[in-house]
């Protein structure tokens, strides 16, 4: 399905974000990226669509390279890749249903697109989504009055009407509280399973990743350090993903204190823990 | 607090008091040295009241027959705001798309923008309605040109600072769609800038308004040109018509332009 | 949710129109048509035709042609420093005696310090001032008192409450109550209350504002020449009178020039006070 072969991103800063990885997703696994802040996470998915243009290695994608795509033809293959943000992304002041269905413009004219000619398939397929995703009703609204759950689900729903091989999901949960992290984890993974698709999806909660996810990629300083099931993630294995987490702690560079917990020793019991909540 | 403390607070107190007091003096001195300069009889001033109120008195009351004859050239005028206004926009966008930081191509354009903005603005309405009158002639043409070259500048550093605070992520998702550059520009660009957009247009069309009722004194069409006629032929009713008519249309297109700006929010 | 609804399949909707601020998609078109007849009959009203645009090239490559290079030789700066000294002290003289007359108009037309009757007639004379362009009251002006700075000076006074009293009466409207009423309470008399519990508050904002207004009736007093009513606006007038083009260029650059040194030091001055 999604194979990258050495992947390496050096951005023009000098950043060594991506330093050789390598990994695969399979049929419809839900695989989640783990690590600390700044190893490379956001960067490795931007790279498989190419938001980001990676500096060298291969993406494989239902047997086409990614990388070497022209412009026009990595417009077509980004059809088959729906993206899920971590700030939703979404078009703050369009409404609802214009948001869904511009995960179709991707198979539109620009006439047709700028005229808002939906195809009547497309908007049926719209009303069909929202409601699965639990925000039946609300498609005359505008984005900005919604609540950062109900945003998610509405990039959730765009995503999806795009029909995609595969979903890449970054960070869906940090702009959000608990509670609602895991509804939107349960409503995700739930829809992949239904429409037979994987997902790549960077996670910063261990315990969200352990709960939803069939496998668990750990990435620190652009390294995959740790690949396997979530029953394999032992101390020893968070040790190693989240250890050189622990001298970028001390440059000052974190920002968000789930991490911090994480990324140090003690952090870890702490993680467990708030697995049973 | 120590007493050093309070009393270098009391010093510095003090003197900014007699900075205070140098700069009124200063005012004052500057004020009377210009007064000085204009070299203004006196008696023109002591009889510059009497000299307006007669005026007025002389004015009143307003022709209301008149009224009607100066219809066309009040629609004339609003034509001139809106054409004016339009104009400006078609030729502001590209020249905000190049004076933007996060659009622009390259630092020579960025410059260039900036100067284009800059330059335009610091003409007044009245020095290029005269220079379209030499070259077009007069008529509301010369009107429309001097309004919209005025407003360049205005409308473009408006539109640009708009450029400026949209959100990339919603261009990077309709990128990630596979979206073509022009669904990035109507779904990702347009919805973000439409607000700053509307508010500019109608903003600037409200104050061009008030531009056009001036241009006529050039010869650039609109009501200025019959306020013009009126005074040159001593027709003072009708110039009190004109004047109380270029109060109503001014405030109406005020009330209008907030109303519209507040509907699209 | 969606899995449990019967008519998950085919018992959606295959339309959907946007909501607009118009009651329906057609009365939306109806009003864009309306716009864009309006529009395009507007500038049927203009008749550029074919031969006045070309003419229109022409007289501006000749335009161009006279206007370059600008006239800086030593006469012509003489005429311009001349013009110039007297826009500039226009704009003093009418900045001191229109914020003279402003003040008490701001007073008037501030909510929370005037009884109703008087806060509109404050609000009245304020939109008056504010929707008469200065060359409006110029031209009128130089009716009244002939040609010459002192209509200058006139023009620029009247238009200065438009903008100076308005800003001011808001600045009196955020005051803190509790220091007039303070004054109140001492058995102040309505200007004691003005002079003690109110100016103190807005001195600093006013400075501001005085310097603000300064610097638009600079550039005002540059064009009210135009009608008549003094400085450089008269020198400008002639040279286009004359056909003196690269005068006019000079005087043009020269009047940018002046414009923007004003709003720099405009600037400074009410970062300086602030
Ligand atoms: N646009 C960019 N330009 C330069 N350097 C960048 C850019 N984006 C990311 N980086 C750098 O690349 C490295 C990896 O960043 P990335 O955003 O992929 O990390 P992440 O794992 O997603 O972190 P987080 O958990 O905070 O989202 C960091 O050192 C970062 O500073
Ligand atoms: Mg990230």
């Amino acid at each position: 399905m999604l194979t990258i072969t050495d992947l390496e991103k050096v951005y023009p800063t000098g950043d060594k974000a991506l330093q050789g990885v390598s990994m695969e997703v399979d049929g419809n696994e839900v695989v989640s990226i783990i690590g600390p802040s700044g190893a490379g996470k956001s960067t490795l998915i931007k790279c498989v669509n190419r938001l980001t243009e990676p500096t060298s290695g291969s993406i494989v994608l239902d047997g086409e390279e990614l990388t070497t795509l022209s412009k026009k033809e990595l417009r077509k293959t980004r059809r088959d890749m729906g993206m899920i943000f971590q700030e939703f992304n979404l078009i703050e002041r369009l409404t609802v249903m214009e948001n869904v269905l511009s995960g179709r413009l991707g198979y539109m004219g620009s006439w047709d697109a700028f005229r808002r000619n939906f195809d009547d398939e497309d908007v049926q397929n719209a009303y069909e989504i929202l409601d699965r995703v639990g925000v039946g009703g609300m498609e005359n609204k505008r984005v900005d009055e919604l609540s950062g759950g109900q945003r998610q689900r509405v990039g959730i729903a765009r995503a999806i009407l795009q029909r995609p091989k595969i979903l890449l999901v970054d960070e869906p949960t940090s702009a959000l509280d608990p509670e609602t992290s895991f509804e939107v984890m349960e409503m995700l993974t739930e829809i992949a399973r239904e429409e037979d698709i994987p997902v790549l999806i960077n996670i910063h909660e261990v315990e969200l990743a352990l709960d939803y996810t069939d496998r668990i990629v750990g990435l620190t300083d652009g390294e995959v350090v740790f690949n396997g099931t979530p029953a394999e993630l032992d101390e020893n294995a968070r040790d190693t993903i989240y250890r050189s987490g622990k001298s970028r702690e001390e440059t000052g560079t974190e920002s968000q204190p789930q991490s911090q917990n994480e990324s140090s020793s003690s952090g870890i019991s702490d993680a467990s823990k708030e697995k049973s909540f | 607090m120590s007493y050093e403390g309070s009393t270098t607070w009391r010093k510095h107190d003090g003197r900014a008091r007699a900075i205070r007091y140098a700069a009124i003096v200063v005012a004052i001195a500057i004020t009377a040295l210009s007064w000085r300069a204009l070299d203004i009889q006196y008696t023109f001033v002591v009889d510059a009241p009497r000299n307006l109120g007669d005026l007025l008195l002389r004015m009143y009351p307003p022709n209301l027959a008149y009224g009607a004859e100066i219809l066309p050239p009040l629609v004339e005028t609003i034509n001139i705001a809106i054409l004016g206004t339009g104009l400006a926009i078609l030729i502001s966008l590209p020249i905000a798309y190049i004076g933007a930081e996060n659009t622009t191509p390259n630092a020579v354009t960025y410059a260039l923008g900036k100067f284009l903005i800059v330059g335009t603005r610091s003409v007044n309405v009245i020095i290029w309605a005269l220079f379209f009158v030499v070259i077009f002639g007069t008529g509301a043409l010369s009107g429309v040109l001097a309004v919209a070259f005025r407003s360049i500048g205005f409308v473009s550093k408006l539109i640009a600072e708009g450029i400026e605070e949209i959100d990339a992520g919603q261009v990077e998702a309709i990128r990630a769609m596979g979206g073509s550059p022009l669904d990035v520009v109507v779904y990702g660009i347009v919805p973000q800038i439409k607000p700053a957009f509307v508010g500019v247009a109608t903003y600037r069309w409200d104050i061009n308004v008030r531009e056009a009722t001036v241009i006529g004194f050039v010869g650039a069409g609109g009501i200025g040109v019959y306020l013009d006629t009126a005074i040159n032929f001593f027709q003072w009713s009708n110039v009190l018509t004109i004047l109380i008519a270029i109060l109503g249309i001014v405030i109406v297109s005020e009330v209008l332009s907030a109303y519209l700006r507040k509907k699209v929010s | 949710m969606g899995s449990a609804d019967p008519e998950r399949t085919g018992g959606y909707p295959s339309s959907w129109e946007r909501p607009t601020v118009f009651y329906s998609k057609n009365v939306k078109y109806l009003v864009y048509g309306a716009i864009g007849l309006f529009v395009l009959w507007s500038a049927w009203e203009l008749r550029p035709s074919p031969a006045r645009l070309i003419g229109g090239a022409d007289a501006a490559t000749s335009l161009l042609a006279t206007m370059f290079p600008p006239d800086f030789t030593p006469e012509a700066r003489g005429r311009i420093w001349t013009g110039m000294v007297e826009s500039i002290a226009m704009s003093i003289v009418a900045t001191a005696i229109g914020v003279v007359i402003s003040i008490p108009i701001a007073v008037m037309a501030a909510e929370n310090l005037v009884p109703r009757p008087v806060y509109y007639v404050g609000r009245a004379l304020v939109s008056i001032s504010r929707s008469l362009h200065e060359l409006v009251l110029a031209i009128v002006a130089v009716v009244a008192v002939g040609l010459g700075p002192l209509a200058g000076v006139i023009a620029l006074v009247i238009a200065t409450p438009g903008f100076f009293a308005k800003l001011m009466a808001e600045e009196l409207e955020d005051i803190d109550e509790g220091q007039a009423d303070a004054i109140r309470a001492l058995g102040g008399s309505p200007v004691q209350v003005l002079l003690y519990g109110v100016a103190p508050q807005v001195i600093p904002r006013m400075i501001g504002l005085i310097i603000y207004r300064w610097d638009i009736n600079i550039r005002a007093s540059t064009i009210v020449g135009i009608v008549g009513a003094g400085g450089i606006g008269v020198t400008l007038l002639n040279s286009f009178d004359r056909y003196e083009y690269d005068f006019s260029l000079a005087i043009i650059l020269a009047i940018i020039a002046v414009v923007m040194f004003g709003e720099i030091l405009s600037a400074v001055a009410r970062r300086r006070v602030q």
